[in-house]
Order: C-alpha cells, then sequence, then structure tokens
C-alpha cells in the first residue's frame, strides 16, 4: 500500500516542509543573525572554560560544589572531573559544557518570563500548556532536522534544537510556583496599596523562587541529554564522540564519553538543586 | 460626615453579573438565577461612624467577608455605591484606589498574610515600604506599633517562628504602623485558640481606648460581636438583617434567625455591671462615729458596708462591725473610723463585664463596689445578684417564654 491508495492523504510533512523552506527564503538575514548571536556567545563561554589549565577548573568546580552543598560533593567532583581528563574527554566535556551552560541560560531567559506571564494572564496559560506538551513530547531529534536545514550543520542547530527542547520546565514551574504563593499574601500586599509590579517582585518571585530553581535543574538536564543528541548533526562536544563511537562501533570511546557525560550530569544536578534548597530555606 | 458608607452594595461572582444585579433589583430571588451565578452581597446599606467598632457578624457563606472586600475596592462592588468618608471608591481608578488603600485603609487577615521571608520589623514596615518612606522612619515607626502590640524583642524573628497568636500581633502592628484612620478586620481572631482570641480582642478594645480608629471588624462569632463591637450588623445569605447594639440585638432580635442565634450568647460578656448593680441601702460617710455606723449596719442586717465621702461621694474604703466592735472593746471613747476602713477591697467600673463581676464576688465578703471613673461609688453589687444574673445568663432563652417557642418551632423545622 502507497500514500496514494488511501481514503484520504494529509500531507502534513510536505506543508512544514513548504513553511520551512518558505521562512529560510524570507527570513534568512534574521536567521543569520541570530545564528552568528549564538556562536559568538558559545566562543565567549567555551574560551572561558578552555583557556585555563584543567586543573584551575577542576578547582573552581570543586569550589562551586563546596559552596554549594559541602565537602563530600567537592571531593566527588574533584574525582569525577580527573577522571574526565584522564580519559581524553576534558575538551568534549568543556565543549558540551558550554553548550549546555548557553541552552539553559536562553531557555531560562525566555522560559521564566513566560512562566510569569502565564501566572498572570489566563489566556497566554491556556496557549503556553499545549505548545509546551508540544515541545516536550516530540522526540528530540526532529527538532535537529528543520534547524539543520535553517543554519546548516553545526552548534547552531544543537543550540536552538536544545533551547526549544528544555524550555518547558521554565515555564511551568514559573507558573505553579507563583499560583502556588499563599493568596492571602499576596491579598495582604495588595490592601497596603502594592502594585502588580511591586507585589510579583517582593512576594511572588520570592516565594516562588525554590519552585523556580526546580524547573531551573530540569532545564538543565533536558539541555543536557538534548546537548548529546546535537552531535548527531556536528552539535560537537561529547555528542560528536557518542555519535562516532556508534558509526564505528567503537567500545572504549563510547564508554569514555558515555561516562563523562554522566559526571557532568550528576555535578550538574546536585550542584543545581543544591542552591535550589539554599533559596527555600531563605524564603 | 460618616467615616464609611454604603448605598444598595452587590456583589455577584460568574458570567454576567450586570444581568444578575439587575434581575435583583426588579426584586427577583437568588433561585431563578443560573447557577454558575453566585450572590454574595445583596442589597447592603450601610453607614459607618467615623471612631467606632461596627461588626459585621454572619455564618461563613453569608457575604461579609466579600462586603468588607468591596470597602477596600480588593473585590470591588458589582453595583452600588462605597463611600470613604467623602471619596467614592466605586468611581475611582486603580491607581487612585491604591492610594486610598496607602493613607487610609489597613487591613488584618485572618491567615495573617505575613511575608514568610521578612522577619517581623520588616512585616510590620511593609505598609510604610509601599508608601515610599525612607528605611529608618519607617522601622521606628513599625518597632513603635510592635511595641503596642507586644511583640518588643522578637522584631528580628521570622513569622513562622512566632505562634498563630503572635502571627497575628504582627499583623495587626503592621495594620497599625500604616496609621490609616480605617481598619478592615477580617476574621482576625477566627483562627485564633480561644484563650488567645480573648487576649487579642482585649489587645483591640485596649489600642482602641488610646488610639480611636473607624473598626469594620467581620467575625461569625456572636460572643466575639457583642464582645468587641460598638454596633453589630447581622449578615446572612448577604443581606443585612439587623444592624443594632449588643443589647439591642439580644433584648429585640429583628427576627427568628436572630433569635435563634442569640440563643447561646455568653452574656456574661455582654452585660455590664452597671445593669446588675443597685443603690446602697445605707450610706456610711467617712464622718460618721463608730457607734453609728454599727446602727446603720445592724438595721440592714449586712456585716459590712462602703464608706464614702458625704460630699463627693468617693470610695473610702469597707468598714466591717467585727473591725468597730473590737476597736470600741480597746477604746470605748472612739470618735473616728478612719483608722478602721479596709483599703485593700476591689471594685469594678460601670462598664465592666458581667464576666469581671463574677470573678470577684467569688473573692469578696459582702457586696461588690461599683466605682466610676472619678472614683464615686456608683452603686453595689450583692452577692446574689451575681447568682441570679448567672442563673438568666446561662438559660437566657428560658427567661422568655415566646423565644423558647420560636427556639422549638425552628428546630423542629429544620429536623
Amino acid at each position: 500500500m502507497t500514500r496514494n491508495d488511501l481514503l484520504f492523504s494529509i500531507p502534513l510533512g510536505d506543508w512544514v516542509d513548504t513553511i520551512i523552506r518558505w521562512m529560510m527564503a524570507a527570513w534568512e538575514g534574521f536567521f543569520d543573525v541570530i545564528g552568528e548571536i549564538l556562536i559568538r556567545i558559545y566562543d565567549g563561554i567555551y574560551w572561558a572554560l578552555a583557556t585555563p589549565p584543567f586543573w584551575v577548573l577542576i578547582i573552581v568546580f570543586a569550589a562551586i560544589a563546596f559552596f554549594a552543598k559541602g565537602w563530600k560533593l567537592a571531593l566527588a567532583t574533584v574525582i569525577g572531573f580527573l577522571l574526565i581528563y584522564g580519559m581524553f574527554q576534558w575538551d568534549n566535556a568543556m565543549t558540551t559544557l558550554a553548550l549546555v551552560i548557553e541552552s539553559s541560560f536562553i531557555a531560562t531567559l525566555f522560559g521564566v518570563p513566560l512562566g510569569i506571564l502565564a501566572a498572570r494572564v489566563r489566556w497566554v496559560s491556556q496557549v503556553t500548556r499545549p505548545v509546551m506538551d508540544f515541545l516536550q513530547s516530540m522526540p528530540a531529534f526532529v527538532y535537529l532536522i528543520p534547524f539543520v536545514m535553517i543554519f546548516s550543520a553545526g552548534i547552531v542547530p544543537g543550540i536552538v534544537a536544545t533551547v526549544l527542547f528544555a524550555i518547558a520546565p521554565a515555564v511551568r514551574f514559573t507558573e505553579l510556583g507563583i499560583r502556588q504563593v499563599d493568596p492571602s499574601v499576596v491579598e495582604a500586599s495588595y490592601a497596603f496599596g502594592a502594585t502588580p509590579r511591586r507585589v510579583l517582585r517582593q512576594v511572588q518571585l520570592p516565594l516562588a523562587l525554590p519552585t523556580i530553581m526546580g524547573g531551573i535543574n530540569q532545564v538543565i538536564m533536558l539541555s543536557l541529554s538534548m546537548v548529546v543528541i546535537a552531535g548527531m548533526v556536528g552539535g560537537g562536544g561529547l555528542g560528536n564522540a557518542v555519535v562516532a563511537s556508534i558509526q564505528r562501533v567503537n567500545i572504549s570511546l563510547g564508554a569514555e564519553a558515555g561516562l563523562a557525560v554522566v559526571v557532568l550530569a550528576i555535578f550538574l544536578d546536585r550542584v543545581t538543586s543544591a542552591f535550589g534548597n539554599k533559596t527555600q530555606r531563605a524564603s | 460626615m460618616k467615616a464609611l458608607r454604603c448605598t444598595n452594595v452587590y456583589k455577584v461572582f460568574g458570567k454576567d453579573p450586570d444581568r444578575a444585579v439587575d434581575h435583583l433589583k426588579a426584586g427577583g430571588s437568588h433561585d431563578e438565577l443560573p447557577d454558575d451565578v453566585t450572590v454574595a452581597v445583596d442589597n447592603v446599606s450601610l453607614e459607618i461612624e467615623e471612631g467606632e467598632i461596627f461588626v459585621v457578624m454572619g455564618l461563613s457563606g453569608s457575604g461579609k467577608s466579600t462586603l468588607l472586600r468591596t470597602l477596600n475596592g480588593l473585590g470591588p462592588a458589582s453595583s452600588g455605591s462605597v463611600h470613604i468618608g467623602d471619596q467614592e471608591i466605586t468611581k475611582m481608578t486603580l491607581k487612585q484606589i491604591r492610594r486610598l488603600r496607602e493613607e487610609r485603609l489597613s487591613m488584618v487577615f485572618q491567615h495573617f498574610g505575613l511575608l514568610p521571608h521578612r522577619t517581623v520589623l520588616e512585616n510590620a514596615a511593609y505598609p510604610l515600604e509601599i508608601q515610599k518612606v525612607d528605611r529608618q522612619e519607617r522601622e521606628a515607626r513599625a518597632m513603635e506599633a510592635l511595641k503596642t502590640t507586644g511583640l518588643e524583642g522578637r522584631e528580628g524573628a521570622y513569622p513562622d517562628e512566632l505562634s498563630g497568636g503572635m502571627q497575628q500581633r504582627v499583623g495587626l502592628a503592621r495594620a497599625l504602623t500604616a496609621d490609616a484612620d480605617i481598619l478592615l478586620m477580617d476574621e482576625a481572631f477566627s483562627a485564633l485558640d480561644p484563650l488567645i482570641r480573648r487576649d487579642m480582642q482585649d489587645l483591640l478594645l485596649q489600642i482602641q481606648a488610646q488610639q480611636r480608629r473607624t473598626i469594620v471588624f467581620i467575625t461569625h462569632d456572636l460572643n466575639e460581636a457583642m464582645y468587641v463591637g460598638d454596633r453589630i450588623a447581622v449578615m446572612r445569605d448577604g443581606q443585612v438583617v439587623q444592624i443594632g447594639t449588643a443589647e439591642e440585638i439580644l433584648t429585640s432580635p429583628a427576627n427568628d434567625y436572630i433569635a435563634r442565634f442569640i440563643q447561646d450568647v455568653d452574656r456574661t460578656r455582654v452585660i455590664t455591671a452597671s445593669a446588675m448593680m443597685r443603690q446602697p441601702g445605707t450610706r456610711i460617710f467617712s464622718g460618721d462615729g463608730p457607734r453609728a455606723v454599727l446602727q446603720k449596719l445592724e438595721k440592714w442586717d449586712e456585716p459590712a458596708g462602703w464608706v464614702v465621702d458625704s460630699g463627693t461621694h468617693k470610695l473610702h474604703g469597707m468598714i466591717h462591725t467585727d473591725d468597730v466592735v473590737r476597736a470600741l472593746h480597746d477604746n470605748p471613747s472612739l470618735t473616728r473610723i478612719d483608722d478602721l476602713l479596709r483599703k485593700d477591697f476591689s471594685a469594678v467600673g460601670p462598664d465592666d463585664s458581667m464576666a469581671e463581676v463574677i470573678t470577684l464576688a467569688s473573692g469578696t465578703p459582702i457586696t461588690i463596689p461599683v466605682v466610676d471613673a472619678d472614683g464615686r461609688l456608683a452603686g453595689i453589687i450583692p452577692r446574689i445578684a451575681v447568682l441570679v444574673a448567672l442563673a438568666t445568663a446561662s438559660n437566657g432563652a428560658e427567661n422568655s417564654g415566646t423565644d423558647d417557642a420560636l427556639t422549638r418551632e425552628q428546630t423542629e423545622e429544620a429536623l
């Protein structure tokens, strides 16, 4: 049976294809600028991570871990990153880390304000909810196809796809966090003449911060997983190594690159969730 | 000028409130409205005097909290007008309303509504922060308010480190700091334990005695309403059923609903000493000689009596027959009773509640003197009067046959 034998056919794929091609032609300049900006940011972060000798960065990471949680996490951080260095994955790991930092930052930058808006304006919430469902449940590498067409292979389609894939928790947790703030506290502020802006700044955001931090933690973890997938389109870093190991059935490279991803994941998760807990205690 | 005035205020929740209001204005009933429309306030008109504590009392769902929120625009009225002094809040822009809240209206909440991430001091200073008062001044004024509510020394604590009663003291201090002339209290003490609630009621009355404000106090507790309120409005199904003083409502309830309500009022807190006192049978003056005193007391068959100044009627003390007899035995030529007076007695004021009189009655040998603000003996309360009042108070309904009949009828109806 072929598509022509169907009772009726919905050429949705063709439509999407047409739209993307039209966008490429119509917004070429816009996409060029976006791509340029993303590459510049990436270069900056990568420069900061790759320029100092590895042991300087390990000390910095350990210090962050110690400040976030304590000496145990600091010790585990030192061991984990020494392992990455010893496995000759240091440069790949720093590339991946730079991609994760940039993607998470952009996802948070857009996701949190969108979440705030969704918490206050009903129709924004009603629109963002299905959009977020769509973004989160679409198989991750499907994103890559249109962005490769638009930006051509490299790190840029990887970053854009990662941002879209990882933005949902930032929006959702922010909206949830703000909605969960005790309404009597909000009402009390209004009763003494506070403006909505003041209530947001002094009441809703501080009280929602632990939940928002939980969302940012999720954003970072999703970014990491997507950045690895982006290796398929030449996103660079550990993702490249993983894709290469699959193509060449190289068990040793696969194990080393995979383990490096695990170390990064545990480090990022523990540190960000510890900071999240810190904000909880403060509030 | 009235401090607050509501005229034909309606508040309807749900779709198309305007149509629902029109329906109600045309005399339609609540039942004819669609299910998703809720009438919270139904044609309420009130006038609240400057400096009074005006209580709005009703069961949950009677619309009292919603009515309160129409006063400061937290939940604007669907129809009707609300005046704060000469300003009509129902005609104001949001910006003007915020201004009005800053300057004239403060509020205390049932669940406190304190900022959990700020200290007690910062919470109390919050209204001034909104008014953009600089830190030094606002903290000084907040400290003052915290002192008034008895929180001195706790200003550095966080709300979750305090008990419920303490947290509400912070809520009260915050409302006082704002220095508004109108204080809205939404079930402010309802979430507290009974004993702490009593303390807070006393605190409120004490503050009100020192710095007069117009207070609108919402409660579902009739005892509380009668204790703190100068006037009480009873609400039911969004309508005001009766407005009056505690005694007016107790003595002439407007309808069965209220009659049933006031059955379990603790009258000991409503009835005052002046309502229980009577004139002393005899007056003993400070100039009387010991034998004259004995004669007066013997005639009235009293073991002791109250000595007043013959001119001013100021209460000097208590004289006991035992003391007089003993003194005459020691010194038959005694002519003055000054040295025989007992000064360690307790007295009540005319406005003190019956509950306070009862507490004293257990500790005094004879009668309880009622002394007015100038120290004059206004009357006495014999112990027997306390017992009689107590008996009447504990089964107030039995006192009047009609009340009782009504109640029984209603209970049957309810069954």
